[in-house]
This record gives structure tokens, C-alpha cells and sequence, in this order.
């Protein structure tokens, strides 16, 4: 139960500040007052008042964002507790009115709170009010962070997750729809110079383009395929090239597999064998000890989750540095001669210093 | 009996972790800031599994076997506060402070050196015993696990924590006044002898020494003293604690195997466990400098000098029990971890013969122990940290070491 109460008349009647005392000290267990004029003789103390902070937010975080307010304000308890004090109110309420407490309804509430406690202010929503507790506080979504802190959903950060998860959505249904051509390109500039035998600016390229584009994202540009199709060109994928090596079986019949990589001067190969042990080893070295931080194991241990094989391979790495490099052969001499300056010897030297 | 009792054990264990889910009372539920602070004041430790097949009731690490490999035990307070003023690894204590219960893991190494301990004849001179592996293996808690279990057959308990500590970052160091070419340590010495005291209080007035001391020209130590006058006498006069700690371990060397002789018919036999952590410390070379700006060797200082004679086995009636450290070490590679490697020759050597004994990383057992017994202690928080991808993540980030283990299951 709320009481947003607030008085400015002083020449209350004495008679209805007694009824009041009195309502309160009867459910004053479930009863807070906010008195919005602290001078007034009207500020009680009551056994549990709800911390003024709860309280005076309601209006204010209607207006703002719900999902950037941070994690839920008001609990489950917090709400159901409210629910039950303001079911014993409003039978207390009732009672005091000598009405029926079974069959009080919001108008009987709203038509006591107005004779108990009478108020000339002029703001509506300044007037003492009591109302069902999902009336008063707002209404708030679920949590949306994990434990870690983390939000469940992946555009909680736009700031307005369902809004765009919607857009998104709706853009996905429309490069479903929409036909498109297959994986390539328009022709370029000197390619379509050179079909056309013509001098084209950057400018008339551009609109060949956008026409080009227009005519092939219409629904029924099937009906050109032939000539739009003329003046595009195919790019194939360039991993269906790719060949993974068959599966070799060492003298012991388990299967492995080897490969090489490269990263600038570096140059790397793994060994991978079937087996449970799950001992990888990098230059001879334990992995724990060559990759003393977690972060590093992470990545070492990512691909191998990714496809759900973690702990059913023993890898043996080797990796080393370009031998040429290392050897000091590729590195070029910087030096060069320093240009000799006027009024000087040399370079920096100066000429001998004669008095006169 | 043993297998009926572990499926028993698991069966139950699935009912317990349905459970958890929906306990309220968690240690670490409140909040990550907090973790610390909430596990502090609880008063009580939280509802027992007593039956979980990660933990076992046998307390008494003499009873420890084969059959309780992986499972924790837990060590009482008071135990933990007279045995261990310094002893246990860092980690290891804050992890102690979380939990609010002291449960060390069974594991083979200790369980193997306290069955050669059990068996050793105590009339020859005393075993030595070398815990080797790799970083983060355990060694220093499978040194805590065995001097536990001397500890509860009532021997004297001389335990040095970290080697290391002695030969790198000190602050005072004195010339010895007994023997011009050492240098002296004294807030080291202090330092261990409180600590030995809290260790060994009960034993400090039974022991007379052998032969009257001469500290200064004006202070000395009668013969037939209590042991705990010239322990006080380290703790008072700063200067002399080198000194007295030297005497200190003469005396437990030339009483500990004492055979019943008429001279000594009236003194209570003990036995004595000599335990160093970090034994390479006490070869190879230190961070010290003299005045002349030429590097100290370990021989040459007074601490270290007691402590070599001390792993000398020329005495009886005890067990030395050493650990290696490549954690601490001055002047190694990281990779080393080998005894060979640690020691150095002239170390090697003079530690020779000993026991060698490997401490592995976790096996298969010993991992899901470890990880059944931090969801039970919901140390794990995260949902995925208890399903099977999870666990596989685990796996492969810490390699099942237990040290990366620890800290990979730790707060930030």
C-alpha cells in the first residue's frame, strides 16, 4: 500500500486529522506517508516507512529507458508484500467507512481517501492517492543480465534491444525475398571501357552501377537475366579449392594429421594425433609452461572447442623464426653519408677557431 | 565394502548436488566483493557432506592409506594454528580462510612417505626424504600432510617453511661473534624461533642441554637447563639468536636418538622430524653482499651453516623430510624442477643418499575430487562451470595442476 500524501491547508478539521491518526495507527505497520510540506504538524512516525527513494521514482522512470535503468529495482517479495499491505489497507479503509471490506472497490477507495483527507491543492497527482501496487510502480522487464554481468540478448547495448532485433529481423526477410545474383561482381571501369571501346568518367561508371544494381534487385528481373549477366562476372569460392589431406596412420595405427602455417617471418607446424591423452606440447615444451597466462591457453584451446574435440587430441607443435632472418642476412644497412654543410669542414666538423 | 560404500557415496552425491542448486545459503552467493568478508564471520562451518566420495573422516593422517588416494580430510584448527604458525603456503591459508575448514587432500606422495616413516628403523641414522616435481605440484602440502602425521605421533616438530627466505632479501646482517667469517641473520632467527616455540612448547621444558653455552662474556646458559631457557634467551637477546639457534639444533641432534644411557636414565626419549621446504636454498648462491661488495655464500651464514648440519645424517632417532622449490629460487631457470637441476652438484651430493619422491600434477581421481569438493563448497558459481563442457574447459586450462587449478577456480 502507498500513501503519496500531501497537505497545505492548515485549518484542517480536527475531527478528520483524529480519524486520521487513528486509520494510521491501525494499519500503520503497512501505511508510509511522504508529506510533501515538512513544516506542516503532519509528519508522522510510523513503524516501517518504505525508504522515499522507492517511492518518488515512479513518474521519472516511466519516461526513461527501462533496459539502461540498470538490474530490477523492485523485487518479486518487494511487490508481493506491497500487495498483501495494501489488501489489509483497503479492509481497514473499508472498515473505517463502515462499509462492506469484501465488495470495496478503487471508486469506494478513491471516494474515502477524498473525505478522509479533503485537499485543496491544485495538481491532481500532488492529492493523496491509494491504488493498487502495479498501478503505482512501473512496470519492469525481467532481468537481463547473466551472472556475469553479461545481457542475455546481443543488442543490449543499442539501447533498445527489441526495437532493433525487430529491424533486423525484417532486413533478413528482405535479402530472403529480394533475388540475388550469384557471388561476383560488376564489371569494372577499364573492363567496361574496354567491351564498350569508349571513353567512360568515374561519374557514368557510378550510374552504370546504380542502374545496374536497380535492374537486379527488381523481382522480375529474371525476365533480362541474359543481359544483366553480360556485364557481370562470376568470382568463384575460394575455399572449395582448398584439399584437406587425407587422414595418416603412423606405425602404431594412430590416425593423425600434419599441416604448416605461417605468420609474417614465422612459420609454424602442428602435428595432430587421435588420441585421449590430450598432451600438447609446443617446441618440446608443456603448454602450461609455454603459455604461462590463461588468456593465451583461451586461444589455444578455442579452435578445439569450436568443433567439440577438446581433450581428444594430442597436438605437437613447432614453430620458428625465419633462419635467413635470424642469421642477419636479410636486414639492409641503414647508414648513408651525412652531406657536408657550407661554412662548415665536414659533416659536423667544425673549421679550427682562429681569434683573428 | 570399500566399492559398495563409493557408489553409496555417489548415489548420494547426485542427490546433494540437485540440492545446492536451490540452497540458499550459500558462502560466496552475496556478492563477489564480499566473498572474503561473508565466509570470515560465519560462525560455523556450513552443512557437512560427510560422505562424499571427495572427503573422508579419518583425521589421522597415521590411518591415511591407498584407499582414501583423493579424498579430502580435514584438519582441526587448533592443530592447524600450533603445527603451521607459518608453515602453510599463502594460497593455500587464504583458501583456508574462505572455506573456514583446513581439508588437505590424500595423495600419494605423503601417504608413501608416511608408510616409510611408519616402517623405518629409528635406531640408524635418520632417512632422508627429497619431494621433487614440477610447479605447483603440491610438494609443499605433501610436506604439510606428513609432518601432520609426525605431529600427531608426538614427535618434535623442526620445520623450516621457506629456505629461500634466508639467503635473499635481508635486511640485518651482522658479523657472528662466535666465528669471525659468518654473518648472522638475526631477524630471521627470531622469527623461527617464535615460531618453533609455538610448535614445540610442551617439549621445550623436558630437554636439559648437555653442556653449559657462553652467549657473552657476561650471559650464559648452565648445563642441564631447560631447552626453553636458551629459546628465550634467542627471543630476548636479538644478538645471539643465531647463536642459540645453532645450539638449539645441536642439542635436538645429539638428544634425539638418545639411547638409554646412565647418564641420561631419566630423560624422555623423542623422536624428531626435520622438515625443509625449499631445500636448494642451502646450495648455490645467494643475494647477500658483504661489506666489500663481494656476494656471500651460503656457508657463510650462520642459519644455513646450523641447517646443513642438521640434514647431515649423522644422527638418529628421526626423519628429515625435504621438499625442492624452483618457486623462490635465486639464479634458475623456470623449467627446472629436477633435483639434479635444483640442487647442483655439490648440493646433490651432499644430500646424497636420499629417498626421492615424485609429487605428479592430478590424476583423472584426484581432479574430479578436487572439483566435486569446490562445487561443494560452491566455489564454482558459474552455471557452466558445472556442466561437462565446463569441467573439459577446466581440464585443459589448468592441465589438472593443482596451483593453476587453484587459481583458475579463485576469485580475481
Amino acid at each position: 500500500m502507498l500513501w503519496l500524501y500531501s497537505v497545505r491547508h492548515s485549518d484542517m478539521a480536527a475531527s478528520s486529522r483524529a480519524v486520521m491518526k487513528s486509520l494510521l495507527r491501525r494499519c500503520g505497520h503497512c501505511c508510509s506517508v511522504i508529506s510533501a510540506l515538512p513544516t506542516e504538524k503532519m509528519v508522522l512516525q510510523l513503524n516501517h516507512v518504505i525508504p522515499a527513494r522507492l517511492l518518488s521514482t515512479s513518474a521519472a522512470l516511466l519516461q526513461k529507458n527501462l533496459a539502461a535503468a540498470g538490474p530490477e529495482k523492485y523485487t518479486q517479495e518487494f511487490i508481493k508484500k506491497q500487495i498483501e499491505e495494501f489488501n489489509i489497507g483497503k479492509r481497514h479503509l473499508a472498515n473505517i467507512m463502515g462499509e462492506d471490506p469484501e465488495n470495496f472497490t478503487q471508486e469506494d477507495i478513491d471516494r474515502s481517501i477524498e473525505y478522509l483527507f479533503p485537499s485543496g491543492l491544485f495538481d491532481k497527482r500532488a492529492r493523496p492517492v491509494m491504488k493498487h501496487p502495479d498501478v503505482i510502480f512501473p512496470k519492469q522487464r525481467a532481468v537481463q543480465w547473466d551472472q556475469d554481468g553479461r545481457p542475455f540478448h546481443y543488442l543490449f547495448y543499442t539501447g533498445k534491444p527489441t526495437y532493433y532485433s525487430l529491424m533486423h529481423e525484417a532486413l533478413g526477410k528482405v535479402l530472403a525475398v529480394e533475388r540475388s545474383l550469384p557471388g561476383g561482381r560488376w564489371l569494372t571501369k577499364a573492363e567496361l571501357e574496354e567491351l564498350l571501346v569508349e571513353f567512360i568518367s568515374e561519374q557514368d561508371y557510378t550510374r552504370f552501377l546504380q542502374l545496374m544494381d536497380k535492374l537486379a534487385s527488381l523481382p522480375c528481373s529474371s525476365q533480362e537475366e541474359e543481359f544483366i549477366l553480360r556485364y557481370h562476372k562470376r568470382l568463384d569460392v575460394q575455399s572449395i579449392k582448398q584439399v584437406a589431406q587425407p587422414l595418416q596412420l603412423d606405425e602404431e595405427g594412430v590416425a593423425f594429421s600434419s599441416s604448416q602455417g605461417r605468420r609474417k617471418t614465422a612459420e609454424a607446424s602442428v602435428v595432430m594425433r587421435d588420441l585421449s591423452s590430450g598432451k600438447i606440447l609446443i617446441n618440446g615444451v608443456d603448454y602450461l609452461r609455454y603459455f604461462t597466462s590463461v588468456q593465451d591457453r583461451q586461444e589455444l584451446m578455442f579452435p578445439l572447442q569450436f568443433v567439440g574435440r577438446l581433450g581428444r587430441h594430442a597436438l605437437e607443435c613447432t614453430s620458428e623464426r625465419e633462419s635467413m632472418r635470424q642469421a642477419g642476412l636479410l636486414t639492409s644497412d641503414p647508414r648513408v653519408k651525412e652531406r657536408k654543410k657550407p661554412g662548415q669542414e665536414g659533416a659536423r666538423r667544425k673549421f679550427t677557431w682562429k681569434k683573428r | 565394502m570399500f566399492t559398495v560404500f563409493q557408489i553409496m557415496a555417489l548415489h548420494r552425491l547426485s542427490l546433494r548436488l540437485r540440492q545446492t542448486v536451490t540452497q540458499t545459503r550459500s558462502l560466496h552467493g552475496s556478492g563477489w566483493g564480499q566473498q572474503l568478508g561473508s565466509a570470515a564471520v560465519e560462525p560455523e562451518p556450513p552443512v557437512r557432506s560427510e560422505h562424499a566420495f571427495f572427503r573422508t573422516a579419518e583425521g589421522d593422517p597415521a590411518h591415511h592409506s591407498e584407499h582414501h588416494l583423493g579424498q579430502h580430510y580435514t584438519l582441526p584448527p587448533a592443530t592447524m594454528r600450533s603445527l603451521f604458525p607459518h608453515g602453510l603456503p599463502p594460497r593455500f591459508q587464504l583458501q583456508v580462510k574462505t572455506f573456514n575448514e583446513c581439508s588437505v587432500m590424500v595423495r600419494e606422495p605423503a601417504v608413501e612417505i608416511i608408510s616409510h616413516l611408519k616402517r623405518a628403523d629409528y635406531s640408524k641414522p635418520a632417512i632422508r626424504y627429497l619431494l621433487y616435481g614440477e610447479r605447483g605440484s603440491g610438494k609443499t602440502m605433501s610436506l604439510c600432510h606428513a609432518m601432520h602425521y609426525c605431529y600427531n605421533q608426538g614427535w618434535m616438530i623442526l620445520h623450516i617453511p621457506d629456505a629461500h627466505l634466508w639467503v635473499k632479501n635481508c635486511s640485518e646482517l651482522h658479523p657472528s661473534a662466535f666465528h669471525s667469517s659468518r654473518y648472522d641473520q638475526p631477524i630471521q632467527a627470531v622469527q623461527w624461533l617464535r615460531n618453533f616455540r609455538v610448535t614445540n612448547e610442551h617439549f621445550l621444558s623436558k630437554i636439559k642441554t648437555t653442556r653449559r653455552y657462553m652467549w657473552t662474556k657476561r650471559e650464559s646458559t648452565e648445563e642441564g637447563q631447560p631447552l626453553k631457557e636458551i629459546v628465550e634467551h634467542g627471543l630476548s637477546r636479538v644478538k645471539s639468536s643465531c647463536d642459540v639457534v645453532g645450539a638449539l639444533l645441536r642439542e635436538l641432534r645429539l638428544q634425539a636418538g638418545a639411547r638409554g644411557g646412565p647418564e641420561e636414565e631419566g630423560r624422555k626419549r623423542f623422536r624428531l622430524a626435520v622438515a625443509v621446504d625449499g631445500t636448494n636454498a642451502l646450495w648455490g648462491r645467494t643475494t647477500l653482499k658483504k661489506e666489500d661488495k663481494t656476494m656471500i655464500a651460503p656457508e657463510e651464514l650462520t642459519l644455513v651453516h646450523n641447517l646443513r648440519k642438521m640434514l647431515k645424517n649423522d644422527w638418529c632417532g628421526g626423519a628429515i623430510i625435504t621438499a625442492l622449490s624452483q618457486t623462490g629460487s635465486l639464479f634458475k631457470p623456470t623449467s627446472a624442477y629436477l633435483p639434479q637441476e635444483l640442487l647442483g652438484e655439490e648440493g646433490f651430493v651432499s644430500l646424497e643418499p636420499f629417498l626421492p619422491v615424485p609429487v605428479p600434477v592430478y590424476g583423472e581421481k584426484e581432479f574430479e575430487s578436487c572439483y566435486q569438493y569446490y562445487i561443494d563448497r560452491n566455489w564454482l558459481q558459474h552455471p557452466q562451470s558445472r556442466t561437462e563442457e565446463g569441467k573439459k574447459e577446466i581440464i585443459f586450462l589448468s592441465n589438472r595442476n593443482p596451483a593453476v587449478l587453484e587459481r583458475l577456480c579463485a576469485s580475481l
